[in-house]
């Protein structure tokens, strides 16, 4: 977490004044990123804070998403897809060759659009990514399940069937489901992509006081196509547009004195 | 005659005549199946089970017909289906470019290859080699039978997982393999297992492939370097010989296969009903 000491941070930083005092979990460097000749990121620069939630929001294309998918390293997944210019992420860049893939993703977790409960039971759910990196006894594999889904709110609904089939679960348990798997690695930072658009009301009301528990323990980046949503549950909010950075802020600063005209378009629903 | 009672008539007429070619159709495969039945079961009884093929007049049964099909498709499947799942597993997950299209081609060249080339192939390949008929030569040429069935079904059923789930499973930090042995491939259990079931049920009956392979014998064998009997192999022989004996031996072998396909058949719809109408 020596962060001061490689003196890399501090033009990142700049972007992000005013934070209450926050470490940098992870410093975006002059990221571009493509598909194929297709530039669709361009030189981001962003430091996102730790244990806080920062949102990326815009409008559909906007870039959003590529981002986030760079902090995992999922992009590696597919021929043609590449990215220039630094992911630092406690001084080590996590684009580079010295953080496999495999590593990374144990380290930042990601939770997606739909829910996607593996074909199994609920426990062997979350004992799978346990078990990839840890080996651990059966007692602190059920201690982990019961505080992973405890902690994802799923553990009182799930305890009797643990041995049942996850894709049994509605939709919503489902989306806590593999929220509870990818904490239950302990990864240090969390990757929601539009968590809640496949979900009704309410399960986006306990997925959103989730998230407000989370960041207590966790680095949290969220990409939200719903604006309140991010008002409501995220401490910094980054503004995309057409694969720029436009703005980024304290939540409050940009949902209510937004200092680029653009932002100010977007967030009063003149486009998007 | 209106324009409308013109188009109803020729509605009317066109339904008939696709219901009577389906009945057509329908009513062929019930005389097929009719006539195994009925000439298949009467010919059938326990000792067919339990006494192996013998001299005309002195009652004989095909119980080494039976075992040694049982033998050959068996070893033929745990040759054939690893390298087929790998292979199907490759051509989905890894697979890119030049090198998995020609093998994707030649997966269905060899799909669709006439069965006795087959035998020839493996008849060139071992038997010359080796100097004589053989029970493993028999399964190696089985096995080139199932190989492309199950590359494709493998290949076919992972291309159904949604990318999700693949990401998901690479988000909690699984390596490739992992992701394909531990979500993939549960993830197409389902639709691998029926590939495999269908592949058992074309090998099962093929004669072409056997023919200048394991060849046939009339007495018990389990030797693999030896030439081993096999149902199709000895209905071949049976049902043209003279003797009406050996020709109602003929329809009781053909009436087991006939089951043992179907049960096949019904088993990998039955496999594949809980996710989604198997249809």
């Amino acid at each position: 977490m020596n962060i001061e000491l490689n003196g890399l941070t501090s033009e990142p930083l700049r972007k992000s004044a005013g934070r209450d005092g926050a470490e940098t979990k992870i410093s975006i460097e002059n990221l571009e990123f493509f598909y194929g000749d297709n530039r669709a990121l361009h030189g981001i620069d962003m430091a996102i804070p730790e244990r806080r939630v920062t949102a990326m929001i815009g409008p559909s294309g906007c870039g959003k998403s590529t981002l986030l998918r760079v902090l995992n390293r999922m992009y590696d997944l597919y021929p043609g897809q590449r990215s220039t210019g630094k992911v630092m992420m406690d001084g080590v860049d996590i684009l580079g060759s010295a953080m496999p893939a495999v590593r990374l993703r144990n380290r930042v977790g990601m939770v997606f659009q739909k829910p996607t409960p593996f074909p199994m039971s609920i426990r062997d759910n979350i004992a799978f990514g346990i078990k990839l990196n840890e080996n651990i006894s059966k007692a602190e594999l059920d201690e982990r399940i019961e505080w992973s889904l405890a902690k994802a709110a799923l553990w009182d609904e799930v305890k009797d069937r643990l041995n049942s089939a996850a894709t049994g679960l509605s939709g919503g348990q489902q989306q806590r489901l593999c929220i509870a798997r990818t904490i239950a690695v302990k990864p240090e930072v969390v990757l929601l992509d539009e968590p809640t658009s496949a979900l009704d009301p309410i399960s986006t009301a306990r997925i959103e006081e989730l998230i407000d528990e989370l960041k207590s323990e966790f680095t949290i980046v969220i990409v939200t196509h719903n604006m309140q949503q991010a008002a409501r549950c995220s401490d910094m909010t980054a503004f995309f547009l057409l694969g720029n950075l436009v703005e980024y802020n304290e939540t409050t600063k940009i949902f209510t004195a937004p200092q680029d005209s653009r932002t100010q378009d977007y967030i009063t629903g003149r486009f998007g | 005659m209106t324009r409308l009672e013109r188009r109803l008539l020729t509605d009317r007429i066109w339904r008939m005549i696709a219901t009577t070619l389906a009945a057509l159709a329908i009513v062929l495969l019930a005389w097929i199946l009719w006539t195994v039945f009925y000439r298949g079961a009467t010919a059938l009884s326990f000792s067919v089970f339990t006494t192996p093929t013998m001299p005309p007049g002195r009652h004989g049964g095909l119980a080494n017909a039976i075992v040694g099909t049982l033998i050959q498709v068996f070893l033929g499947l745990i040759i054939a289906a690893p390298v087929g799942l790998y292979a199907g597993t490759y051509l989905s997950e890894l697979g890119r470019g030049k090198f998995a299209d020609a093998v994707r081609f030649v997966n269905d060249v060899l799909l669709s290859a006439p069965s006795i080339l087959i035998g020839l192939f493996v008849y060139e390949l071992l038997v010359k080699t080796t100097g004589g008929f053989s029970g493993f030569s028999g399964a190696i040429a089985l096995a080139v039978l199932i190989l492309p069935v199950v590359v494709r079904a493998t290949e076919d059923m992972l291309r159904l997982v949604p990318g999700s789930l693949r990401e998901a499973a690479f988000a909690l930090g699984a390596t490739r393999a992992q992701v394909v042995t531990s979500v993939l491939w549960r993830a197409a259990r389902a639709g691998i297992a029926t590939g495999i079931l269908l592949a058992i049920a074309r090998a099962a009956g093929e004669t072409a492939p056997l023919l200048f392979t394991s060849l046939g014998n009339l007495s018990w064998s389990f030797d693999l370097t030896a030439p081993m009997a096999s149902l199709p192999v000895t209905i071949y022989q049976y049902a043209g010989s003279p003797f009406d004996e050996w020709v109602a031996l003929a329809w009781a072998g053909a009436l087991m296969i006939t089951v043992g396909v179907l049960l096949l058949n019904i088993v990998s719809r039955l496999v594949l009903a809980p996710r989604g109408k198997a249809s």
